[in-house]
């Protein structure tokens, strides 16, 4: 088996591993432009006059206390919630407050899910095979075949995400971090500009998680990624430049050090010793 | 199971995952059905009517019968098992399918009615109508009927799921407004001003294409025809399947709000499916009513609906075979039954659905699935002890 770091590094760069082509705009500044967004679920406001700003190639992470708002920022910039006021936007040239989601999916934009969610009753090879950067309207679907190359694809994928062997096993019998490596697996297939990883670490041992790492640190640069994660050794790992969510809004933003120095962030974190953080 | 998997392999060489006529569990399935074709037509023709093999026209009937219902099934589980969309209305298509064809045999009968009118059916006549109604035009040729068999139930499953889909519906919300529809169809077709006969529905049946119906060489005919259907259907259904979007359907079943984020638009899939499995329906219910010789709107009662949900059921979900063993057996059971205890068979029928869902949640399919891999894993176990 290839070790990860031959297919990662950044003087080799592997076909599969570099994003489609997207009509996403970004020479005149970032590649993810959220506004002022609000949105309250029954009065309680979830999202609060969040701003933020992605540039590309980026490797964001964003962290906070459960309930901060992370997940519903996602859905909102995926289509799955729409905000109250506020504007999103992916370059500058897309509206995605006007986009359903197979729009902004097929724009570019891909998304792990916090709860693992592969397509169970099929194989793993099925489940990569569906993720693919193909064309997703009805008719390509219905007679689309597997060519060579995307196949080929695949066979990479399942390396990279060391599912080889159980390429022909159904997804529902794997082991949670299993799952997640799958998922990553299917978000890598469609081939997005933007990443959204929600938690990719829950479940996962420690060398997964040191692997997840090396992953997710090769993706940026071609890919902007924005990692959602609780474990702070593992965000540590990764980022350059952290977000602190908190009731709806940034607290802070900066680099791994500022943030764990600022006061704020440690009484938000009350309840987490701020050991943990600075650690 | 190993077989279907080395035919998966063959099949990727050429660029599909698995060909459906490559699935062993396809061919066996057309072998079957031909040779049940093949005996029942020797056993029909080649025996003298007093032998205790022979058999008779009323039987080749009944069977034809059955052969399109297992299509009305295979239909459903198109839907039910690789959709995950539990229609409660399916009825609907069947009987509009049916409604079409009964309306090229209607106008068959010309002079030789009660009231002997060449251009109108008799029900027309008793209405006191003097013209026949637009939508009865064109249904003197077959062609056209038939084409509106597949049409018409096609046209009402993509209006309808248009809409459903469209807002999102699922899950019990949609089984109940299938089952409304199929309801509000049968109000609506119990009307005598409807044109399609009222209560009575259309019947007296003569011939079909100029074969006399009553005749046995043309029940078997139909017969054979049914089987044909059948196998078309089967086919049609497993291609799908075969398909990437049959397999976009599965993840749509399983999880389908994960496949929008794919970019695939979830809508437009289920709403191909569900047409495609409308039409079937419509099909069966064509090949149905010149076998039967009446069609009324019973055939859309909210409770036929329901009792092929119970088919599916019990013969197993998601394996289309499945669907095709149910509707044959629950039949079967349900002919000798009506004749020996006609009360007992709504309670027969609750019983058999909760014995499906309770004792064989994966029906007689699931069932002969297990029995296969217990004799394979005997057989293995044996080939270990003799090493
Ligand atoms: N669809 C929804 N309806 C009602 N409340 C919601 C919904 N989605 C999220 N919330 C609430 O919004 C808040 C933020 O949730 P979430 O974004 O999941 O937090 P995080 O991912 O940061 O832990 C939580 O209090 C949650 O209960
Ligand atoms: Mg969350």
């Amino acid at each position: 088996m290839k070790p990860l770091s031959s297919l990662i590094q950044r003087d080799r760069v592997f076909d599969f591993l570099k994003p489609r082509e997207s009509p996403v705009d970004v020479r005149h500044g970032p590649i993810l432009y959220l506004d002022e967004v609000s949105v309250s679920f029954d009065g309680f406001k979830a999202i609060d006059r969040l701003s933020l700003t992605i540039d590309d190639g980026e490797l964001r992470c964003i962290i906070g206390p459960n309930g901060a708002g992370k997940t519903t920022m996602m859905d909102i910039i995926t289509g799955k919630t729409r905000p109250d006021s506020g504007e999103v936007w992916f370059g500058t040239r897309h509206d995605l407050l006007r986009l359903d989601e197979p729009q902004i999916a097929t724009l570019g934009i891909g998304r792990k899910f916090q709860k693992p969610t592969v397509f169970e009753a099929l194989s793993v090879f099925e489940n990569l095979e569906l993720a693919g950067a193909g064309d997703k309207r009805l008719w390509p679907s219905l007679v689309a075949r597997l060519d060579a190359q995307a196949r080929e694809r695949i066979e990479e994928t399942l390396e990279l995400i060391q599912l080889t062997e159980q390429r022909d096993r159904a997804a529902g019998v794997l082991s949670h971090g299993q799952k997640q490596w799958l998922e990553i697996g299917m978000l890598l297939m469609q081939r997005p500009r933007l990443l959204l990883v929600d938690e990719p670490v829950a479940g996962m041992t420690e060398r997964e998680m040191a692997r997840t790492a090396e992953l997710l640190r090769g993706l940026a640069g071609r890919h902007s990624v924005v990692v959602v994660e609780h474990d702070m050794g593992f965000v540590r790992s990764i980022a350059n430049k952290v977000t602190v969510l908190h009731q709806g809004r940034v607290l802070a933003e900066g680099t791994m050090d500022q943030v764990s120095k600022d006061s704020r962030v440690a009484e938000v974190y009350l309840g987490a010793p701020e050991e943990e953080l600075v650690r | 199971m190993s077989e279907d998997f080395a035919a998966k392999r063959a099949g990727m060489a050429h660029g599909w995952l698995v060909r459906p006529w490559h699935e062993r569990s396809t061919q066996v399935f057309l072998f079957s059905v031909c040779a049940a074709l093949a005996l029942v037509t020797m056993l029909h023709l080649a025996l003298p009517a007093g032998h205790p093999l022979h058999v008779s026209a009323y039987t080749v009937n009944l069977l034809g019968k059955y052969l399109c219902y297992a299509l009305l099934a295979v239909a459903l589980d198109l839907v039910w098992g690789y959709l995950g969309v539990l229609s409660l209305g399916h009825g609907a298509f069947f009987a509009l399918g049916g409604y079409a064809m009964g309306m090229y045999l209607m106008r068959g009968i010309g002079e030789r009615g009660v009231y002997g009118n060449p251009e109108l059916p008799d029900f027309m006549v008793f209405l006191n109508w003097d013209r026949l109604p637009w939508y009865w035009h064109g249904f003197d040729m077959f062609w056209f009927a038939l084409v509106m068999a597949l049409l018409v139930p096609g046209l009402l499953a993509f209006a309808f799921g248009y809409f459903a889909f469209r807002s999102r519906v699922s899950g019990v919300y949609l089984s109940i407004i299938t089952q409304a529809l199929t309801f509000a169809l049968m109000l609506a077709f119990l009307r005598n001003e409807m044109g399609f006969g009222g209560n009575n529905g259309l019947t007296d049946f003569r011939e079909l294409l100029g074969f006399d119906l009553r005749q046995g060489s043309t029940r078997l005919g139909l017969f054979i025809a049914s089987g044909v259907a059948l196998m078309f259907g089967y086919l049609v259904c497993r291609a799908l399947i075969c398909s990437r979007l049959g397999r976009v359907g599965v993840a749509v079943r399983d999880a389908s709000n994960r496949v929008r984020f794919l970019g695939y638009r979830v809508e437009r899939v289920q709403l191909y499916v569900f047409v495609v499995s409308a039409m079937l329906a419509g099909l069966a219910g064509a090949l149905y009513v010149p076998q039967v010789g009446i069609i009324n709107p019973n055939e859309f009662s909210p409770l036929f609906s329901i009792e092929l949900v119970v088919w599916v059921a019990l013969g197993g979900r998601a394996t289309l075979y499945g669907a095709v063993i149910g509707a044959l057996v629950v039949n079967y059971a349900k002919t000798w039954l009506t004749s020996a205890m006609p009360d007992a068979w709504l309670f027969v029928l609750g019983g058999l659905f909760v014995a499906a869902t309770l004792l064989l949640p994966q029906g007689i399919a699931g069932l002969l699935a297990q029995l296969r891999r217990r004799k394979s894993a005997k057989r293995d176990e044996d080939r270990e002890a003799l090493t």
